[in-house]
């Protein structure tokens, strides 16, 4: 079946392909591989890229084929991220806790242990109390089941409230807005458990590989996002092709026919929402610790809405679309933003594009949505598919 | 000591003027010269005895000026004088002669007395302003005394009263008596007729004299409590163990629990042959172990022996803890208790009347905010991610016409109009160029008009700065409607409640009354039958779309003038905005209303139960919202007909 | 991205080349001082004048004729006010620009982000602004104030001068208001003042609607005790929060407030009528009467162009942090990380409010604590000075840290148990 889809879906082998070439030269070109062509910054930076080319193309499945515009789904990448860096954070306080406590004469006591990990972690925040949500931090497997769980879960409840009470359009767009509002502002209290403003931290510190270097450790986050992506690529496109592929697009289209034609679109609509979800959670945790840090800020409704602008601008409705545009925005917004961009003179004023950027990207994002509503991945249809 | 001499002088400043005349003011300053020229509020004390004892009238003056940083010391010789700085020059005026002297600025330095020495000075000149001939030094002087009560000037006080022209005063004064009648009189009956009288009074001064009078301290006894009790209080309910224990403990009546640290230390102390107790060492990790460990050594007496939770709650059993009032007199504390309650049950009322306030004051600002956004949503279906931009724009508007029109009450009008008329322009360029378009993508115009959004904040910041620029309101809105000490609101929120109600009136004037409303009312209900029936949707939608910016605009000012101006305060208020819109019911002014009253008052409610963090109440409030529209998404006035079928 | 910014670094450095005199350019490894602030996004306000302040340093010590016989070259990235790209941007400038010191960050999540990467690489952190404490890190020099140098004073004063007996916490909801908030609280405690006598309440950032805690402070009042605010409020909010207390008839007599987050940068170009008689507790005040500060503020004032433009606390405390840095490199003939380090430790130089400044083994400086009453002209009154006091790494006041010491030199720890005679651990606290 997986094969004869494979066979039939070119575009899935090209992008395939190509993410496979990309890979390749990056990693024999990094510093961990001998080459040092690539820093480790940039390694690192282009690891992230494919981490938020991840949650483009779930954004893009919900979005793009089953016409759910989500501006929630960079909070399930957030709760991801938050679950893996509190196993990050505790076992990594956990290795420094019990090397300093090893000295003494009398061991200590399971309680004085976890009090003294808890005032490693949470004395930033003035406090020394584990919260009930850290219950699972010891075990890895546990928390990495809470990187699909939560997110899963959340997308599962409040998707089986919406769906149900049959609220589209515009209104679920800005239901979705308040609950990650509403999840952005919990984190952002010191009381939530998740060490508030500072969020969690040191996370691209890998407790068990303290001695390999950071070159290699990016390395191989850079490997498992490359894998992530494929894989997340292949399942979606899988998703997508076929019978159910075709219902999804119809509720996007018309969700009333599909519905008098028998189909359960809130089953389909739950099952997308879900599913992309746990794609987000998935690509958050392996995105952060790249980053090193998460906080609530991370999770702001701006970025949600910032990924829904990458579909747009990379072309909706086609996962290689949302790829382009998610590696293109962030990629050239980070080049704009660092400085790297040369001033432009316009004789009586200099634009400085640290200054001008954001204007720049709403001005061509509205650009894109009145012009191009392809985008980018339109223009590429264009140059693969003769017009008919 | 110091009350003493402040006596006397009086009395010798009234009697005795001529006395004083060979000294002067300055002579008598020397002496304390280090004490005036770095004062602190524990020890300027007896440098102000010195100043009041010796009677002369220049006292007043120059502690006035001396308060008011008006005084400065020539570094060479340490003399005072009046001083009043203009750029590099100071003119110099003798505190005695009141000979002025105009010198460079170098070389002197200008007294500043801090806050709490500023009130000990304040106190001082109570007595000498209580019955001075001008009327904002008598008020001076009583602001001073209702901050530092005092025994001594009940008597000054009182005698003021009966020659007070000013009937406000008067009444000030009379309450302020009552209240040190309270605390200082002599004999009980007059305190209890005091008391008595501030069973009405709401006021933080009379509630601040009845607590002081029914301060209470916690204190364990073996047997039945002594003194003037209050009530008698049960561990667990009243007191947490912990907090019984420890006050056992403070009172020497049980000894110190031992702590874990404790344990592990003793322990550590006692290793012999890598065994403590007659555990090994190893073994130690174990919380039962180590207590096991402990005994042992508390058995052979090495250590204290340990203070286990049983013997704990046995201690605890075994005595009476009980709230006993500071003030021994169980009549007067029983008749401020009884007053007290009867304040406080005022109190409640009218905090509740505070919140009512609050949460009006609140709810007017977000339907300001949201009513434009909930008129283009309503008619044209259309989500305006930029709204926000435009609460921003009037703001700066109002900033900029403040930059040139230096009159705020003048701004303000020149303000407003303006502010509707650049917005409203800037609404329909952007109806025409871009919304226009996108008419039949109503998901695309939600991100389209972001891009607008994210273009015009970068914009304002390159333009602005990030920084907040300042919105002020005239003078006429400065201060606070002040109902009693409980209930206030500020003149400048009661004027954007005003607001709200104009524009309330006015966009149910315009939809229900005029042609345009009843166009705009046919386009909402059936677009395409309002077209048919001759009315232009197109220049409808352009209006509408108009007019929603153009109050957006003009709410932008109003929340400029009560909060401040920068490049992000308008995306503070698109989510509340979209809220209200969607709670209330679209396409509606009534679900607006309704929406913003709901949300105002719920946000209150939830901050009045967690008033320690603002942040929670609006977690809770965003998840209420949540399951709200779960449960009625069309809102509370849900639209009817064929537009609900959207 | 690396090679366009070594072009931005070229041409800074190109620009430096060109104000000043070019005269030791031939040094095979130049020295180079990395800049990471904000320049865009919400902190760019607060973090581009210490850029602005780095490049005046350096133009000066470059005129003065450099460093080692080398001019200093400074490397300034963005971090765009986003907490990872701080980790990102450290990483480029000691791997890629291959610096030699960085000079930066202002919010304290920031930093926690920067402290791996700085550890991992050995790289080498001034840090500006005062903070929370709870932190010692080997990589990093706090030139800012910790909560003993600017909290616990401006409470002492609270108590002592204006006898205030009931206090009300008000901050934003972060890590810095959290964490001082909780030593006062210990602190106040510990001074008997009792519990419900403290009133603590956290707003998110940029709150407008301040009228209900407002009116909760004052009913503070109500038992007849002095109230004082202890504000940890930070930058816009502040404006609403000061607006409410006008509107409610609170002066500075009735109610003092003391910020630490409210400087002249904040005051600078605001309506200030409203704030007058309130306080501020800082390290600096530009008002500060000494002729280093006159020097300091003219310096400034000409190399950016405006007399308009004020002087404040962080901008002195990257001021004696640079200079400091320049005795350590030229003690120790090098600018190798280590050798540096050991050589900052009991490095003086004069404040800019009269006295010296000591760096001490725990990385933190020695401070004289101002107390200034804001003036209608958005200065400040200096109406307390203290004499330097020693920055605190780890609080007395609560006990979990109570116990910690840091000490650089001889015990090589920044988070060391006194209890226990270990080092907790070597890396810091992130």
């Amino acid at each position: 079946m997986t094969q004869g889809f494979l066979v039939t879906n070119r575009s899935v082998r090209w992008f395939l392909m190509c993410l496979a070439i990309f890979t390749a030269v990056v990693a024999f070109g990094s510093e961990a591989s001998g080459a040092g062509l690539f820093s480790t910054s940039l390694v690192k930076t282009l690891g992230k890229t494919l981490c938020l080319c991840l949650v483009a193309i779930a954004m893009d499945v919900v979005w793009g084929y089953c016409g759910i515009l989500s501006l929630g789904h960079f909070a399930f990448f957030g709760i991801g991220g938050y679950a893996v860096g509190m196993w990050l954070m505790y076992a990594r306080t956990e290795g420094i806790v019990l090397s300093s406590l090893s000295g003494q004469t009398i061991p200590p006591t399971p309680s004085e242990v976890s009090d003294a990990i808890g005032s490693q972690i949470f004395g930033v925040v003035g406090s020394a109390q584990f919260p009930l949500i850290w219950s699972f931090a010891h075990s890895l497997p546990l928390q990495l089941l809470m990187v699909v769980l939560v997110p899963g879960l959340l997308a599962l409840v409040f998707g089986w409230l919406a769906f149900r009470s049959r609220v589209t359009g515009v209104y679920l767009s800005i239901l979705t807005q308040a609950m990650t509002l509403a999840l952005s502002l919990y984190l952002f209290q010191n009381d939530s458990g998740l060490r508030g403003n500072n969020g969690l931290s040191g996370l691209q510190n890998i407790p068990g590989y303290e001695q390999t270097s950071q070159a290699t450790i990016s390395l191989m986050f850079f490997l498992a996002s490359a894998l992530a992506l494929a894989l997340g690529y292949v399942l979606f496109a899988w998703v997508v092709a076929g019978k159910m592929g075709s219902v999804i697009k119809g509720i996007r289209d018309n969700e009333a026919r599909v519905r008098f034609l028998g189909y359960r679109v809130e089953g389909f609509k739950l099952f997308v929402f879900t599913l992309t979800a746990v794609v987000a959670g998935i690509a958050g945790a392996l995105y952060y610790p790249q980053a090193g840090i998460i906080n609530p800020a991370e999770i702001a409704p701006i970025a949600s809405i910032y990924l829904a602008v990458w579909v747009a601008i990379g072309g909706r409705g086609r996962l290689y679309g949302a790829v382009i545009g998610a590696a293109f925005v962030s990629l050239v917004s980070s080049w704009f933003t660092g400085g790297g961009a040369p001033n432009l003179n316009l004789g009586f004023y200099t634009v400085q594009w640290t200054d001008w950027w954001l204007v720049l990207l709403g001005v061509s994002f509205v650009a894109v949505t009145l012009f191009f509503p392809k985008g980018i991945g339109g223009v590429f249809d264009y140059l693969v598919r003769k017009p008919s | 000591m110091l009350r003493l001499l402040i006596a006397l002088a009086v009395f010798a400043g009234l009697s005795l003027p001529a006395t004083a005349q060979s000294q002067t003011l300055q002579s008598i300053l020397q002496p304390v010269a280090d004490e005036i020229a770095d004062p602190s509020r524990a020890s300027v004390g007896a440098a102000l005895d010195a100043l009041v004892a010796s009677g002369l009238p220049q006292v007043t003056p120059f502690l006035e000026a001396w308060s008011d940083k008006g005084v400065w010391q020539r570094d060479a010789d340490g003399a005072f004088f009046y001083g009043q700085a203009a750029g590099g020059e100071l003119t110099l005026t003798d505190i005695d002669t009141g000979a002025e002297t105009v010198v460079p600025a170098t070389g002197h330095t200008e007294l500043r007395p801090n806050g709490g020495v500023r009130r000990v000075i304040g106190t001082t000149l109570v007595q000498f302003q209580l019955s001075d001939p001008d009327l904002t030094r008598r008020l001076s002087a009583i602001d001073s005394l209702a901050r530092r009560p005092d025994a001594d000037q009940l008597a000054p006080l009182l005698a003021s009263i009966d020659e007070e022209p000013d009937p406000a005063l008067k009444a000030r004064k009379i309450q302020l008596a009552n209240i040190l009648t309270v605390t200082f009189a002599d004999d009980p009956a007059d305190r209890i007729a005091a008391i008595d009288s501030l069973s009405t009074d709401t006021s933080i001064e009379a509630r601040a004299v009845l607590n002081q009078i029914l301060t209470t301290g916690i204190t364990a006894t073996p047997g039945a409590p002594v003194g003037n009790v209050a009530r008698i209080l049960t561990v667990g309910d009243d007191l947490t163990p912990a907090a019984a224990y420890d006050l056992l403990v403070t009172g020497d009546l049980a000894p110190p629990a031992t702590a874990p640290n404790a344990i592990r230390d003793a322990l550590a102390a006692n290793i012999v042959d890598g065994r403590a107790g007659g555990i090994p060492t190893a073994q130690l990790g174990d919380p039962a172990l180590r207590e096991a460990a402990y005994a042992t050594l508390a058995a052979a007496g090495t250590v204290p022996p340990l203070v286990t939770a049983q013997d704990q709650a046995d201690a605890i059993a075994a005595h009476t803890f009980a709230a006993i009032y500071a003030e021994g007199d169980a009549a007067i504390t029983d008749a401020a208790r009884a007053a007290l309650t009867s304040a406080e049950t005022r109190v409640a009322a009218a905090q509740f009347a505070d919140l009512t306030l609050d949460a009006l004051s609140l709810a007017s600002i977000y339907f300001l905010a949201a009513i434009g956004l909930a008129i283009t949503f309503g008619v044209m279906g259309v989500i305006n991610m930029s709204h926000g931009e435009f609460i921003m724009m009037g703001a700066y508007t109002g900033f900029v016409v403040q930059q040139f029109v230096p009159d705020y009450t003048v701004s303000i009008i020149v303000a407003l109009p303006l502010a509707f008329a650049i917005t409203f322009a800037a609404g329909v360029a952007m109806e025409r160029l871009v919304i226009r378009h996108l008419y039949h993508r109503p998901l695309e115009t939600l991100l389209a008009t972001f891009g607008i959004s994210i273009a015009l904040q970068q914009l304002a910041k390159n333009i602005f700065g990030t920084q907040a620029r300042p919105l002020t309101s005239p003078g006429w809105l400065d201060g606070a409607l002040i109902f009693s000490d409980v209930i206030q609101i500020s003149y400048i929120r009661v004027a954007i409640f005003v607001l709200a109600l104009l524009f309330l009136g006015l966009i149910v004037f315009v939809l229900k009354r005029t042609r345009l409303g009843l166009e705009v009312r046919a386009v909402t209900q059936n677009r395409g039958m309002a077209a048919s029936m001759g009315i232009d949707p197109d220049r409808i939608n352009m209006l509408t779309f108009g007019l929603g910016s153009g109050i957006a605009g003009i709410a932008g000012v109003a929340i400029g003038l009560y909060a401040q101006v920068t490049s992000e305060m308008g995306a503070a208020y698109i989510v509340q905005s979209f809220m209200t819109v969607v709670v209330g019911g679209v396409g509606n002014v009534w679900g607006t209303l309704a929406g913003a009253t709901l949300i105002g008052f719920l946000q209150k409610g939830i901050e009045f139960l967690n008033p320690s963090n603002t942040l929670a109440a609006q977690t809770y409030m965003v998840l209420f919202i949540i399951l709200f529209i779960q449960f009625r998404p069309k809102g509370i006035v849900a639209q009817k007909g064929r537009a609900a079928a959207d | 991205m690396t090679k366009t910014l070594k072009t931005a670094g070229c041409a800074i450095a190109a620009l430096l080349a060109t104000t000043t005199l070019a005269t030791a350019q031939d040094c095979a490894d130049p020295i180079k001082v990395g800049v990471l602030h904000s320049l865009s996004g919400s902190m760019a306000i607060s973090e581009t004048t210490l850029k602005d302040v780095m490049l005046m340093l350096i133009e000066q010590q470059n005129a003065a004729g450099g460093l080692l016989g080398c001019q200093i070259e400074a490397v300034v990235v963005d971090p765009a006010s986003d907490w990872p790209l701080f980790a990102e941007k450290a990483r480029e400038l000691l791997t890629v620009n291959e610096v030699d010191v960085i000079f930066g960050n202002w919010t304290s999540v920031s930093r926690k982000s920067v402290l791996p990467v700085l550890e991992e690489l050995n790289g080498l952190l001034f840090y500006p602004v005062q903070y929370e404490g709870e932190e010692s890190s080997k990589n990093v020099f706090y030139t800012g104030a910790a909560p003993n140098q600017q909290a616990i004073p401006a409470v002492d004063y609270f108590l002592e001068e204006l006898g205030v007996e009931k206090f009300a916490l008000l901050g934003t909801d972060y890590v810095y208001p959290r964490t001082t908030n909780n030593i006062l609280q210990a602190y106040l405690m510990d001074k008997g003042i009792a519990e419900e006598d403290i009133f603590v309440n956290y707003t998110p950032f940029g709150q407008s609607d301040w009228a209900t805690i407002v009116g909760d402070v004052v009913a503070l009042g109500e038992d007849g005790m002095q109230v004082g605010v202890i504000s940890t409020i930070n930058g816009d909010a502040n404006i609403g929060f000061y607006k409410e207390l006008a509107a409610a008839n609170v002066s500075a007599d009735d109610i003092p407030v003391v910020a630490f987050s409210v400087g002249e940068e904040e005051l600078s170009g605001l309506d200030t009528s409203n704030l007058v008689g309130h306080l501020a507790a800082w390290n600096y005040f530009m008002s500060a009467d000494t002729p280093e500060n006159a020097d300091f503020i003219a310096k400034w004032q000409d190399f950016i162009g405006s007399t308009d433009r004020v002087t404040n606390d962080p901008m002195e405390a990257h001021y004696i942090g640079f200079n400091m840095w320049v005795q350590a490199v030229e003690a120790a003939g090098t600018t190798d990380v280590d050798a540096v380090s050991d050589a900052m430790i009991g490095q003086t130089f004069p404040n800019l409010t009269g006295g010296m400044a000591t760096m001490l083994p725990n990385h933190h400086l020695t401070k004289p604590v101002l107390i200034g009453e804001i003036r209608a002209d958005g200065q400040f009154d200096i109406i307390s000075q203290t004499e330097p006091v020693e920055g605190d790494a780890w609080t007395d006041f609560l006990p979990e840290s109570a116990v910690l010491t840091s000490d650089w030199k001889d015990l090589k720890c920044g988070m060391y148990n006194t209890e226990t005679q270990t080092c907790v651990q070597l890396t810091s606290n992130y």
